[in-house]
Order: C-alpha cells, then sequence, then structure tokens
C-alpha cells in the first residue's frame, strides 16, 4: 500500500516541479507580439500604397490597433472596412475621402518605347514590381504589381499608365477564405440535414 | 582520464556508426521517413532533435537515478521518462523562440513533434538498460542525436536526387524512399564489428 501511495506521491511530485519550470519559463520567456496586428494586416490588401499617410499596411495595421480610424484604405475599399469593423467590433464607416477613392484593380503599365531608363520608379515601388537597369527600357512584372500609384508620379517622361484589370475568366480567382471564427463550411448541407432528419421520424 | 576519454570516443562512434539509432535499431523512423524530403527541414529537425535528445537523455537520466531508484519505483520509469521529454520538449521550444526567431521559425513544427519521436525515449531507457553513469549518459544522447542528424541528412540528401531522377512509376514516391532506407540501412550495418562494445 505504501508503495502505491509512495509511486503516487513521486510521480505527482515530479509532474508539480515540471509544472513550476514551465510556468516560469512561459513568464520569463514570454514573447512579445500581438496576435491582433497579424490579423488586422491579414485583411489590409497589400498594397504597401502609403495612401493611408503610413509606410506600408503593417504600420497601418500597428496604427488601428493602437486606435487609429479603419476607413484610410482606398485600395481596400468599402468590403476591408467593414472586415475591419467586424473583427475589431466597431462601427463600419464610409471610405475617407481625403486619402483617396475606391478604384477598380489596375496595374501600372511602361510604354516601353517612351521609357529612357531613370531607374526612378524602381526606387518608387513598394513590392519591386518593377524590373529593368539604368538605361535600359523598364518594365513591370503585372502578377507583382498591386497597383498603388506610386510609379506613376516620379516618372519624368509621364510613359507610366495605370491600366485597371477586368475580371476575366482567365484571371479570376477564388476569394481567399476569410479568417472568421465562425466559419460555417458546407453550408448548403445544413438544410438537407434537417431535412433528412424530419423524414426518418 | 585517458580511459575515460576512450570510453567517451566508444561510445560516440558506438552510437553514431555502428548501432546507429535509425538505420541499425530502427527507432525514430517516423521523422526520418516524413521530413526527409527536403535538406533544409532535415537540418532543422536535426538540429532540434540533437538538442533535445541530449538534454531528455541526462534529465531522464538524473530523475532515475535521483528519484525513481531509491524509493525502488523503476517499473515507473516509461511513464516519468515520457514526463520529462514532454517537459523538454515544451522548455526548449519557449527558450528556442524567445531566443531565437529566426531557428524558431526553421524548425517550426518539428519541435513539438519531436515529443513523439521514439528514438528519444528509447535513449532515455537504454540509458537505465545500459547502466549509463551521468557523462556516459550525456555521450549516449548526444551520440544517438548525431547518428540521427547523419543519417536523416544524408537521406535527405538522397530523396532530393531520386526525386529528380527518372525512377519507374510504380516505384515513385514512398517506395522508392523505402527501398533507399533499407539501402542506407545496410550500408549501416557494415559498420558492425567495428568497436566491440
Amino acid at each position: 500500500m505504501t508503495t502505491v501511495i509512495t509511486a503516487i506521491l513521486i510521480l505527482f511530485g515530479l509532474a508539480v516541479v515540471f509544472g513550476i519550470i514551465l510556468g516560469y519559463a512561459s513568464v520569463r520567456f514570454r514573447v512579445e507580439g500581438n496576435p491582433i496586428v497579424d490579423q488586422i494586416d491579414a485583411l489590409l490588401p497589400q498594397t504597401q500604397c502609403g495612401q493611408c499617410g503610413y509606410p506600408g499596411c503593417r504600420p497601418y495595421a500597428e496604427a488601428i490597433s493602437n486606435g487609429d480610424a479603419i476607413n484610410k484604405c482606398p485600395p481596400g475599399g468599402q468590403s476591408t472596412i467593414e472586415a475591419l469593423a467586424d473583427l475589431l467590433d466597431v462601427e463600419a464607416v464610409p471610405l475617407d475621402a481625403e486619402h483617396g477613392e475606391e478604384q477598380a484593380k489596375t496595374v501600372a503599365f511602361i510604354r516601353e518605347d517612351e521609357c529612357i531608363g531613370c531607374t526612378k520608379c524602381i526606387q518608387a515601388c513598394p513590392v519591386d514590381a518593377i524590373l529593368g537597369a539604368a538605361k535600359q527600357m523598364h518594365t513591370v512584372i503585372s502578377s507583382e504589381c498591386t497597383g498603388c500609384d506610386l510609379c506613376v508620379e516620379p516618372c519624368p517622361v509621364d510613359c507610366i499608365d495605370m491600366i485597371p484589370v477586368e475580371t476575366t475568366i482567365a484571371n479570376w480567382k477564388w476569394p481567399a477564405p476569410a479568417e472568421s471564427r465562425n466559419l460555417n463550411l458546407i453550408a448548403t448541407d445544413r438544410g438537407r440535414g434537417e431535412l433528412q432528419h424530419q423524414e426518418a421520424h | 582520464m585517458t580511459g575515460a576519454m576512450t570510453d567517451f570516443l566508444l561510445i560516440l562512434i558506438s552510437t553514431v556508426l555502428v548501432n546507429n539509432f535509425v538505420l541499425v535499431q530502427f527507432l525514430g523512423l517516423c521523422p526520418f521517413m516524413g521530413v526527409s524530403n527536403k535538406l533544409e527541414t532535415a537540418m532543422g529537425m536535426s538540429l532540434a532533435t540533437t538538442f533535445v535528445l541530449t538534454l531528455s537523455s541526462v534529465c531522464s537520466y538524473l530523475v532515475y537515478s535521483a528519484l525513481l531508484k531509491p524509493f525502488g519505483l523503476e517499473y515507473l520509469q516509461t511513464i516519468a521518462f515520457i514526463l520529462v521529454i514532454a517537459v523538454v520538449v515544451q522548455f526548449t521550444e519557449m527558450v528556442v523562440h524567445k531566443t531565437s526567431p529566426m531557428l524558431y521559425k526553421l524548425l517550426g513544427i518539428f519541435l513539438p513533434l519531436i515529443t513523439t519521436n521514439c528514438a528519444v525515449l528509447g535513449v532515455a531507457l537504454l540509458n537505465i538498460k545500459k547502466q549509463n553513469g551521468f557523462v556516459e549518459s550525456i555521450a549516449y544522447g548526444f551520440g544517438a542525436a548525431v547518428g540521427f542528424s547523419l543519417a536523416l541528412v544524408l537521406f535527405s540528401a538522397i530523396r532530393e536526387r531520386v526525386a529528380v531522377a527518372d525512377v519507374p512509376i510504380p516505384f515513385r514516391g514512398a517506395a522508392i524512399g523505402m527501398v533507399t532506407a533499407g539501402l542506407m540501412s545496410l550500408a549501416f550495418m557494415g559498420f558492425a564489428g567495428l568497436v566491440q562494445f
């Protein structure tokens, strides 16, 4: 009998000691990080255009988590504002016109015979979507371009056009799944299940 | 001193080559097959396993000799060692997460997966079975980890080459992996008799 009690006590003591060590470690080695910033950042369009007044999407996400307004993102438009309002549990407000208007998605296009190879647009591009070298013709990798307009301004010969991208069968993509907490997966099956349930009775 | 050094070296060679945990004793086969598709992940896994294996080998030896043996509770060794390993892995994860986020990102999911690596528990139990002392336990754990790393890195390098080779269709994927692992195991069996230990 005593052996059993010793065994239980020893194991219990071991577990308690380990628990204390881990508890101490989780406090001592706590990782600073704000998960809400990541969630906000995931909702922003990642154009890195700076129209919100911050240098990129992540700084704006940090600003939002510190209480900034959620309606400063023209590329994201109303849908982003609503998603942010849903995430942060605040009222959805219309887009702040001061920071720009919502436009259809565009990509930059360089009229290549006019390009003088000054590399100024390359330096302006926040996502490195422009390819070229000094005194060589530049071009835009359209799949990388976020349509942020930042390269239009620095171009000395105005050879960059912003071309709206229309959704066609060739480039349509499924919308990214929302990182919602209660996803109703296979929503169409719900009604059917109830129906079968009733039939069974 | 020289005697201790020779012992140490003998244990290392014995565990790395002669009694390689993966290829000769067939322990820890799940990560061996699972994370050997890419050299990079294999190296990350090796690094994490080396650390955890050495540490848990020492810790479980201490728990056994200081706690279980004096109370005559040797039969509790398996459950106690599993507890020790889980704690060591969790603790390592926390420390790595804090001190080196880059390494943490590199190791990723492999770090917690080590908990279920049977080589880790195998080393702890074999330490007791072989009646290894404190220093011998360190050497045994470290040697086992180096052996595991060696096998894993070699295997993943081979698999990277096999991936671009013209393998007959029925053999592609896991099948050729198993064949390769078997051939490697045969090769490592050739070390038997190198050290009389």
